[in-house]
Order: C-alpha cells, then sequence, then structure tokens
C-alpha cells in the first residue's frame, strides 16, 4: 500500500482489449494516504457478508466435523479470496464503475485510493487466502479457492462480462463456490451434495441479478455492459427470469430428492421455492410502462436474498437435527 | 503540504499503521492456535 497522489494509472499487466473503456476515474486523487475503510470497502463487505453465510452453511452441513479453530481459519480464508477477488474486480471496472451512479462513489473512481494499491491488495489478499487454506485447512479446499478467484477475477470480471449477455450466469458461479468450498474444508472431497449447493446458487443468480438489472438499467446500458435487459431486451429478460426461477425450484429440491437432506430442509426448500416462482410470474410476464415503479421487481429482488439465506438456513438446521 | 493536511496525513497513516497492526497480531495468534490444533491431530 503506498500514499495516493498524481493521476490514477491507466496502464495495465495483462493484454486485454477493453473497448468499452474510455473514460479515465477521477483525476481528483488525493495526496493523502487511502484510508483504511477504502481498502475495507474494495473488499465488498455485503457480498462478503453473503460469501460467510453460504460459506459456513456448507462447512456446518458437511457430514464430519471440524475443529472451531480450522473452521474459523477456512471461513476467514474463503473471505479474505472473496475480498481480493472484489478488489481485483474494482482495480480492473475502475472506469466503468466511474459511469454508474451505483458505484461512482467507491474509492477508485471517487479517486480515494490508486489503482495500483487496488490491484497489490488485491494480489495480497488472494494470495494469502490460498496459502492459509492450503497449509492449514486442505490442499483440494485451497485449489477450488484459487479457481474461484481466477474464475471471478479472470474469467468473468475481464474476460465474460463486457463481452457477452449471459455474464450474471456465468458469474453466478463465482458466487457459487463458498459453500463448495466449505464442504471441502470438512470433508476433503468434492462430492453430490456440495456440487447441488454450487448449483442452487449458480441458478439463483440470473433472476436475483436480471430482476435488478431491471430497475438499474439505465446504469448498465450508459457503461456499455451487455447486460440481459439491454442486449436481449426486457422481455426476454423477463421470461428468463422466470424459467430461471422455475428451474430454481428443482435444483433447489435435489438435495432432499437424493437423500442428502431431510424434511426440514425438503419442505422449506419447496416453500421457499414455490413462493420464488409466485413472485417471479408477474415478473416474467408483464410489460413495463412508462415512470414504471418496478415494484415487483423490486420485491422479486429483495425476497431472492431473504431466500438464499433461508434456503441455507434450512439446511443446517437439518443438518444439526439429523446430527 | 499545509498543517492541516499534514496533520491528516499523519492521522491516516497512523491509523493504517494501528489497523495493520492488529491484523498482523491477529494473524500470529491464529498460526499458533493452527499449530497447537494440528499438533493434536
Amino acid at each position: 500500500m503506498t500514499t495516493g497522489g498524481g493521476a490514477p494509472e491507466t496502464g495495465r499487466p495483462l493484454h486485454i482489449e477493453k473497448p468499452h473503456l474510455t473514460t479515465t476515474v477521477a483525476s481528483t486523487a488525493t495526496q493523502l494516504p487511502a484510508e483504511w475503510r477504502d481498502f475495507f470497502a474494495l473488499t465488498k463487505p455485503r457480498v462478503m457478508s453473503l460469501v460467510v453465510f453460504t460459506a459456513l452453511c456448507g462447512l456446518l452441513a458437511a457430514p464430519g466435523a471440524i475443529h472451531p479453530v480450522l473452521g474459523f481459519t477456512a471461513i476467514l480464508a474463503i473471505a479474505m479470496g472473496a475480498g481480493g477477488a472484489a478488489a481485483l474486480n474494482q482495480w480492473w471496472e475502475a472506469d466503468l464503475d466511474a459511469k454508474m451512479k451505483r458505484t461512482a462513489k467507491r474509492p477508485l473512481p471517487s479517486g480515494r485510493l490508486r489503482r495500483s494499491d487496488a490491484r497489490d491488495f488485491g494480489m495480497l489478499m488472494s494470495g494469502a487466502s490460498v496459502f492459509i487454506m492450503l497449509v492449514a485447512i486442505h490442499w483440494l479446499a485451497a485449489v477450488v479457492l484459487a479457481f474461484s478467484i481466477f474464475y471471478y477475477a479472470v474469467i468473468y470480471t475481464m474476460w465474460l462480462k463486457p463481452r457477452t449477455p449471459q455474464n450474471i450466469v456465468i458469474g453466478g458461479g463465482a458466487g457459487a463456490f463458498p459453500p463448495l468450498i466449505g464442504w471441502i474444508a470438512v470433508t476433503g472431497e468434492i462430492t453430490a451434495m456440495p456440487v447441488l449447493l454450487f448449483a442452487i446458487i449458480f441458478i439463483w443468480t440470473p433472476p436475483h441479478f436480471w430482476a435488478l438489472a431491471l430497475f438499474v438499467k439505465t446504469d448498465y446500458a450508459k457503461a456499455g455492459i451487455p447486460m440481459m435487459p439491454v442486449v436481449a431486451g426486457e422481455k426476454s429478460t423477463r421470461h428468463q427470469i422466470l424459467g430461471y426461477s422455475v428451474l430454481l425450484l428443482a435444483v433447489a429440491m435435489l438435495p432432499w430428492i437424493i437423500g442428502g437432506t431431510g424434511l426440514i430442509y425438503g419442505i422449506s426448500a419447496l416453500l421457499l421455492s414455490v413462493l420464488f416462482v409466485v413472485l417471479s410470474i408477474p415478473v416474467g410476464l408483464r410489460t413495463s410502462q412508462p415512470d414504471d415503479r418496478m415494484m415487483q421487481e423490486k420485491r422479486l429482488f429483495g425476497y431472492s436474498v431473504i431466500y438464499l439465506f433461508a434456503l441455507f438456513t434450512a439446511l443446517v438446521a437439518d443438518r444439526m437435527v439429523l446430527a | 503540504m499545509t498543517p492541516e493536511e499534514e496533520k491528516e496525513f499523519i492521522r491516516r497513516r497512523k491509523n493504517r499503521n494501528v489497523v495493520i497492526g492488529l491484523i498482523l497480531a491477529g494473524f500470529v495468534i491464529l498460526f499458533y492456535a493452527i499449530t497447537i490444533v494440528r499438533m493434536g491431530d
């Protein structure tokens, strides 16, 4: 970490075309050192809370036991990996973030932090997380954690997000890794159950994010990101939200169907997922009007967050009862 | 750099140093605990 000063850097070590990035971030970078809070903000603490929660659920739902110190270390490593990947994401997308109201106040576009500092911080966090997982927990967990960071920072952020409207579908994979890694930290192997937990978050992400994209689509269009509502149109996006919601119902039931969970999870998954579909129906079938308040979309987005927390809580509760 | 800016500079640097120190101390304790647990395996 170095002190701020001068214009933000624009050179990057990776030679990947970024035709959509034509502007620079705020050139008002202060001469003062960045606050530690700015580095903390780089880790996307809100997203990290969901990462920590799902990783913890994967760890607690896995068959077997792990010493609390090692369990804490595994969760810490997963959180650090997610934070490092988020910092690398913001380093790469600083120009793009500057164009969107939702992200313009982040440390890099607002000029509170130097780009190279964000890159170094992200690399340090990512490397340290994999190292800790490797020496303290399990090599397979470390390998999957390393791949998840690479997947989010390179495959998603640098490669696919600016190129395909399927970016959210692919990006969902990055957010789906934490419960898988948490599970592996306990068992040391990849079986059907943690893969299903991965699949649940993978399928959950498109309707969750596209519901958001429907009511902030102006921002994404302005930033040149090929978000589904911008490229395929609102109607197609709405149909896909409904389609993924129905698919989510099926996938969320699979852990119970294959006998990996008990009735607590089975009933919870059924009720929660049916409600998800019910809330998706008006979103999927309606057409927005000029000056539309998008209440159905906002309600679905809000519920989707509750859904994931409730589903994974049910998974852990089920495991606790079975144990 | 004005006196006010210098004061702010020192405050931020001190805050960052304190946070880094706490994090490093936390890692020392954590690795000590991991070592103890692993030795018991």
